[in-house]
């Protein structure tokens, strides 16, 4: 659902020291944006300080960590080595996204439910990896849930209650429409 | 702590209520340090030696400066002016800001850059030119302390890399009953260097308002007022015009306790600009520069008699510690709490001594979940428990249960002076070894040995001490390791309560409301925890050390006693009976002996701002400064079984049965989530984690790419049990917990790995356990560890 | 963390892709799934002024038999070689390796053109190209040419492409009967580098002797290894662990491993034989018709 293209106010230009600039649309949680970035300017800090979404996380300088999570068309990626140019036309999704309409999504409400965070930092991106899985299967073993996380570290938790949280999920979004949210 | 028969309270203690701060996290609605943007901000970017240890010839701006969007840099030569180069550590030693004339470590801080973009804060950093030469590298610190070695910290009056001495324990008493032990063993072992790597890195924002005098710091700290003070002292601004935010941080460990060159940076370039002045460090920076942990050399022995009584225990440590002294300990232990060594067991004699080295590596000590060297204490004793187990032909679970402290000896003194408050160590094993059918993992181990399968279980009961700490002892530059708690009810019967701890994720919103509602009849949804605002939040040392629970929770107990001490007289006001006839039951204040006749703590609270009686002031509110009178002692017994694939040496853990005791139990979803955190830190050490350095004191280990932080594909699936020792001396019975797990797993791991080759006769294998150190043994090559 | 300012171009053929790298002549990189480019970047290790994002041009992810080949299109994610029930089933290296390439976010963006061309000694495909025997497709300003797999391996992170060229496709023999292939790397921790890594593909005749083996070693030297003599020794003999075993000894002396944070170089070279003895073991059951 896009809204009119919304233009982003003059300072989401001052991105950096003048160089030269490229024009991008991007849909982001259902919303159209209009900026003016940098080539260089990675669709991390692009959400976060164009868009002042700052949900999605930096987390380590290598792609590793995986604290910057976001949906791209559909498929979780790691946005700290996502070009905001390659969005360009493109659809994105940040944890900003998943409560629609006041109602958490089966993945917040069971991290919420099952203690799956404590600081809190690696949440968003953990979630984001958690719904692009159960999206596609709502059933996975815990070998699975494993495996599709391992590009998200957390330092907090020892994983044991993020693995819950996702089963738990994906119960939630196996079963049939309730009402209720946290 | 209420009975089964008796009405709980919502949300009081033993229940697993879910987290208050939740709400914001999982909508992506924290609030971290990077997260907060002011009006004309700025960023600061760093330019970092890449060299071990040089002499700065030269530094040129020039280039920096013509970066579009570059407005100022900031050299050592600046602060020199300003009396700030140099700044004191949390030890009383020096550290640089920024250096005037050399470097001593890679990656340290040689010139600042201040922008108006990250990026071109980034960009300004790199065209910084600095020229260099080279000066010897000490990365070695035995090297480090022969008599001809390079001396690294010229600025002081001693020309060595000793930095200390330190050693407690009966010296000649240990020597003599070492001497005449029927039984000795003794082993080296070594701790490397790890990072503690939190997910959000460390940062801040400084806002120097001219106009207002006030100086506002947003900063990734553990311990806010501390750093309030030390700001205070260093800069001259005063400080009550010094406000401290620490909002909400993501994760800490340790690594966000000490004062980083960035911070006095960003605050300098702050009062320069008239801008508030961002900086946040990228991971690289982080894990070259922020401080690290463990880096012991550990000669350990111990005697036994020919039975397997332990008699005595000496240790010899060396300590390397980078080129300052910034480890954040109390002031009167420069090697932490290393003197827990004695561990689970009633060793008549002990002597530690420990000495520190300067090196050409980044400074810290004690970043790392670690309880102030707890780590590195924990891992010695268990590990001789098992040396020695082998020695006697005594399996190694025997051999604790013989000679654990008992529990009727508690409080026990040990030999190195701490009094332990209370614990049941055999119950802790014997859990550990029913849940994971220690005998027939024995069984299993015995028929795989005969098929030549490698497969090992490895005991850790380790004893934990945390919660500093007493007055007597305890203290940082000084100030007392108190903690704090200030509670208010409101007219309508709900609270607000500040503390001067700071959770980086551990929960106080939740477990803080949780005590307070035990103590007060009021539901936990209706307590609001503020922390981390030096402006509101009452004066306290932080959160590290696991400290929190055992200062600051009983301060909340405290304070909420005093707020029923006066609400008393309030119900009796209203009760119109004597306040002596009134007594606190059943969350709520009852006549003696008039069963229906009862006031709650929300009537008294409406009643204290609209029918206080005469001689009682209105409101209702207390604060309260908590000097604990001991530490407390959480322990447990980890049992961990591992399978080995021989032709690779890697190893795998199997299954790995932990049974903490951090006494009464606060929420016990929380409490299980610390454990599993923290023993996911636990063998992170063991199998993954290390910082290395070559001979020119080039790191390896300083990005994500190659300090390997484990995955939720190799952590495995903990399982958790629990036992209930309260401490007699708390006032809900409550010891830490958040560094238990840490603490007491690597042993366990080790003793499992070196117990799976047995058949190759070795008695230790150095930590982190990569799978070619174990083909080594497996292949008979270099002796490994 | 921040790259240096560079140009961007995204164009929509391959030609005005080639275009572009032959108008900067060197000074361009291809920008593809950018995950391996895109971070070295970031660390300010590569600056290169120009980058020409080629994952604008239509038609070049794809993963299709034709005629007697299986073509992987240079911008194919890896995440999709996964997915794919016809890779499973008859190029099982590819799937095995796919799994252990760094972790499912990167293979949602990471491209097998990108694994294949990087010549980064610890990418994974490189060696499966070689036991398969593939073949890179390249165009460049003088039109279109193919390596083999064998050849295209230079130098560590030097491959057959030159500046002014770009992959656009992999090139693979369709399997034929009682074949198999397998790939198995050893790591530290998931998604890191290899220790070491080994890839094969065989035939077996209706006697059950190899008529065809190709062994292709990841980790262990400056670039992905043909171990050709450990290959050799298979052809003609009976697929037995004797032969099993002569082979991965073979393929552990044609190993040029360097002690590294991943591990002394004595350690991976007898991985390169443990390793070269599970896959062949894998590939052999395979071309039985196991799993």
């Amino acid at each position: 659902m896009a809204a009119a293209a919304r233009p982003v106010s003059p300072a989401a230009s001052l991105m950096s020291g003048g160089g030269p600039v490229a024009r991008i649309q991007v849909s982001v949680n259902g919303q159209m944006y209009t900026a003016e970035v940098e080539p260089r300017t990675l669709l991390v800090y692009f959400l976060r300080e164009v868009l002042g979404l700052t949900g999605t996380h930096v987390g380590c300088d290598t792609t590793n960590c995986g604290a910057c999570t976001v949906h791209l068309d559909g498929k979780p990626v790691k946005s700290c080595t996502v070009l905001a140019v390659q969005a360009n036309g493109r659809q994105v999704r940040t944890v900003e996204g998943l409560e629609v309409g006041g109602k958490l999504s089966a993945v917040q409400q069971s991290f919420y439910e099952e203690h799956g965070l404590q600081c809190g930092f690696c949440t968003p991106g953990m979630m984001m990896t958690a719904t692009a899985l159960l999206e596609r299967n709502p059933n996975p073993s815990e070998a699975e849930i494993r495996d599709a996380i391992r590009g998200n570290l957390c330092r907090c938790t020892g994983y044991v209650n993020i693995v819950k949280a996702i089963k738990a999920a994906g119960k939630k979004m196996q079963a049939p429409p309730a009402g209720g949210s946290a | 702590m209420s009975a089964d028969a008796t009405p709980h309270v919502k949300g009081g203690l033993g229940q697993s209520i879910l987290r208050k701060e939740d709400a914001r996290f999982i909508r992506g609605k924290g609030n971290y340090v990077d997260d907060v943007k002011l009006p004309g901000m700025l960023y600061l970017d760093i330019t970092r030696s890449p060299y071990a240890h040089a002499k700065i010839t030269a530094i040129r701006t020039d280039k920096a400066l013509k970066v579009p969007g570059v407005l100022a840099v900031i050299t050592g030569k600046d602060l020199e002016a300003a009396g700030l180069a140099w700044m004191p550590t949390l030890m009383s030693d020096k550290q640089m800001v920024l250096p005037v004339d050399t470097v001593m470590y890679q990656a340290q801080e040689v010139a600042a850059v201040v922008a108006d973009s990250r990026y071109a804060a980034a960009d300004g950093a790199a065209a910084v030119e600095v020229d260099y030469e080279p000066l010897p590298v000490v990365v070695d610190p035995f090297k480090a302390l022969e008599p001809n070695a390079p001396v690294i910290r010229t600025d002081r009056a001693e020309k060595s890399n000793h930095i200390w001495h330190w050693e407690t324990g009966d010296k000649s008493g240990t020597d003599a009953a070492l001497g005449g032990s029927a039984v000795t063993v003794s082993q080296d072992l070594y701790i490397p260097r790890i990072h503690v790597s939190s997910m959000e890195t460390c940062g801040c924002i400084a806002h120097m308002d001219s106009v207002s005098g006030r100086f506002t710091i947003w900063m990734t700290t553990q311990a806010p007022h501390a750093i309030r003070t030390v700001f205070a002292l260093v800069t001259g601004l005063p400080e009550q015009n010094i406000r401290v935010i620490s909002p909400d941080i993501g994760g800490g460990f340790g690594g966000k306790v000490p004062v980083y060159p960035g911070y006095v940076i960003a605050s300098v370039a702050s009062i320069k600009t008239g801008h508030p002045v961002k900086w946040i460090e990228d991971r690289s920076e982080n894990l070259q520069a922020d401080s690290f942990a463990r880096d012991y050399h550990i000669h350990a022995e111990v005697g036994a008699t020919a039975d397997g009584t332990v008699t005595a225990l000496r240790v010899k440590t060396l300590a390397d510690h980078g080129y300052t002294d910034a480890a954040a300990n109390p002031s009167k232990f420069p090697a932490g709490l290393f003197h827990i060594i004695t561990g689970s067991y009633p060793f008549a004699k002990a002597f530690v001594e420990v000495d520190a080295a300067y090196t050409n590596k980044p400074p810290g000590g004690i970043a790392y979940r670690c309880s102030f060297r707890v780590t590195e204490a924990v891992y010695t004793i268990e590990r001789m428990m098992d040396i020695l187990a082998h020695k006697l032909n005594v399996d190694p679970a025997e051999l604790r249960l013989k000679n654990f402290i008992p529990p009727e000896a508690f409080p026990y003194k040990s030999a190195l002076g701490w009094t332990y408050d209370s614990g049941n160590y055999a119950g802790a094993l014997r859990k550990a070894m029913e849940i994971i059918d220690y005998a027939g993992l024995r069984r299993e181990q015995a028929e795989k040995r005969a098929r030549g399968e490698l497969m090992g279980i490895g005991i850790s009961s380790f004893t934990e001490i945390v919660g500093a700490g007493p007055s007597q002892t305890f203290d940082i530059l000084g100030i007392k390791m108190f903690d704090s708690a200030e509670v208010r009810i409101h007219p309508t019967g709900k609270v607000i309560a500040r503390f001067g701890t700071k959770s980086q994720g551990q929960g106080h919103e939740t477990t803080y409301a949780q005590i307070l509602a035990e103590e007060l009849g009021i539901p936990a949804d209706d307590i609001r925890v503020e922390e981390g605002d030096t402006d509101t939040a009452p004066y306290g040392l932080g959160t590290y050390a696991s400290r929190s629970t055992p200062t600051a929770g009983a301060a909340a107990s405290m304070a909420a006693r005093k707020i029923r001490e006066k609400a008393q007289k309030i119900a009796a006001h209203l009760l119109e009976v004597s306040p002596d006839d009134v007594e606190w039951k059943d969350y709520a204040f009852h006549v003696k002996g008039v069963p229906g006749k009862s006031k709650t703590m929300q009537e008294v609270a409406f009643a204290a701002y609209t029918n206080h009686p005469k001689g009682v002031e209105a409101g209702l509110e207390a604060v309260d400064y908590y000097d604990p009178p001991n530490m407390t002692y959480p322990f447990g017994s980890y049992i961990c079984v591992v399978d080995i694939d021989k032709e690779t040496g890697q190893v795998k853990v199997r299954r790995f049965v932990a049974v903490d005791d951090c006494g009464t139990i606060i929420n016990p979803m929380i409490v299980d989530g610390q454990i599993h955190g923290g023993l996911t830190m636990g063998f992170a050490p063991a199998l993954l984690e290390e910082i290395q350095y070559d001979a020119d004191g080039n790191i390896h280990g300083g990005t994500f790419m190659d300090y390997l932080v484990p995955t939720a594909v190799e952590t495995p699936n903990w399982e958790t049990a629990k036992t209930v020792t309260p401490s007699p001396h708390h006032p809900i019975g409550a010891k830490g917990v958040g560094e238990s797990a840490t603490v007491g797993a690597p042993p366990a791991i080790v003793n499992a790995i070196v117990d799976a080759l047995r058949p190759y006769g070795i008695e230790h294998i150095d930590i982190p356990v990569h799978p070619w150190k174990v083909w080594q043994v497996l292949h008979g090559g270099e002796k490994p560890g | 963390m921040f790259p240096p300012q560079f140009e961007y171009y995204a164009p929509n053929s391959v030609d005005d892709a080639v275009a572009l790298l032959s108008r900067f002549n060197g000074e361009a990189k291809v920008l593809a799934g950018g995950h391996s480019l895109i971070p070295l970047m970031k660390l300010r290790l590569a600056a290169p002024s120009v980058l020409v994002d080629i994952n604008r041009i239509p038609g070049l992810a794809y993963l299709r038999e034709e005629g007697n080949h299986l073509k992987i299109g240079a911008t194919t994610r890896t995440g999709e070689l996964l997915e794919s029930a016809l890779l499973r089933k008859s190029y099982p290296i590819l799937t095995d390796a796919a799994q252990e390439i760094a972790d499912p976010l990167v293979r949602n963006l990471g491209t097998v053109g990108g694994n294949v061309c990087h010549g980064d000694p610890g990418n994974d495909l490189p060696a499966c190209m070689i036991a398969l025997g593939a073949e890179m497709s390249l165009h460049g300003p003088n039109g279109h040419r193919t390596v083999p797999a064998a050849q295209f391996y230079k130098d560590t992170f030097v491959t057959a492409v030159e500046p002014t060229e770009m992959l656009v496709e992999v090139r693979i023999p369709k399997p034929v009967a009682r074949q198999g292939s397998a790939y198995h790397k050893i790591e530290k921790r998931v998604g890191d580098f290899a220790m070491a890594g080994a890839g094969v593909s065989l035939v077996l005749t209706e006697a059950g002797a190899v008529s065809h083996a190709s062994i292709g070693l990841t980790g262990l030297g400056p670039t992905a290894i043909h171990a050709a003599k450990a290959s050799a020794s298979l052809v003609g003999q009976p697929a037995d662990e004797a032969h099993l075993q002569q082979a991965a000894m073979l393929a552990q002396a044609e190993a040029q491993p360097s002690t590294d944070l991943r591990g002394p170089a004595e350690y991976k070279r007898a991985m390169a034989g443990v390793l070269t003895h599970r896959v062949l073991v894998r590939a052999v059951a395979r071309a039985k018709g196991g799993a």
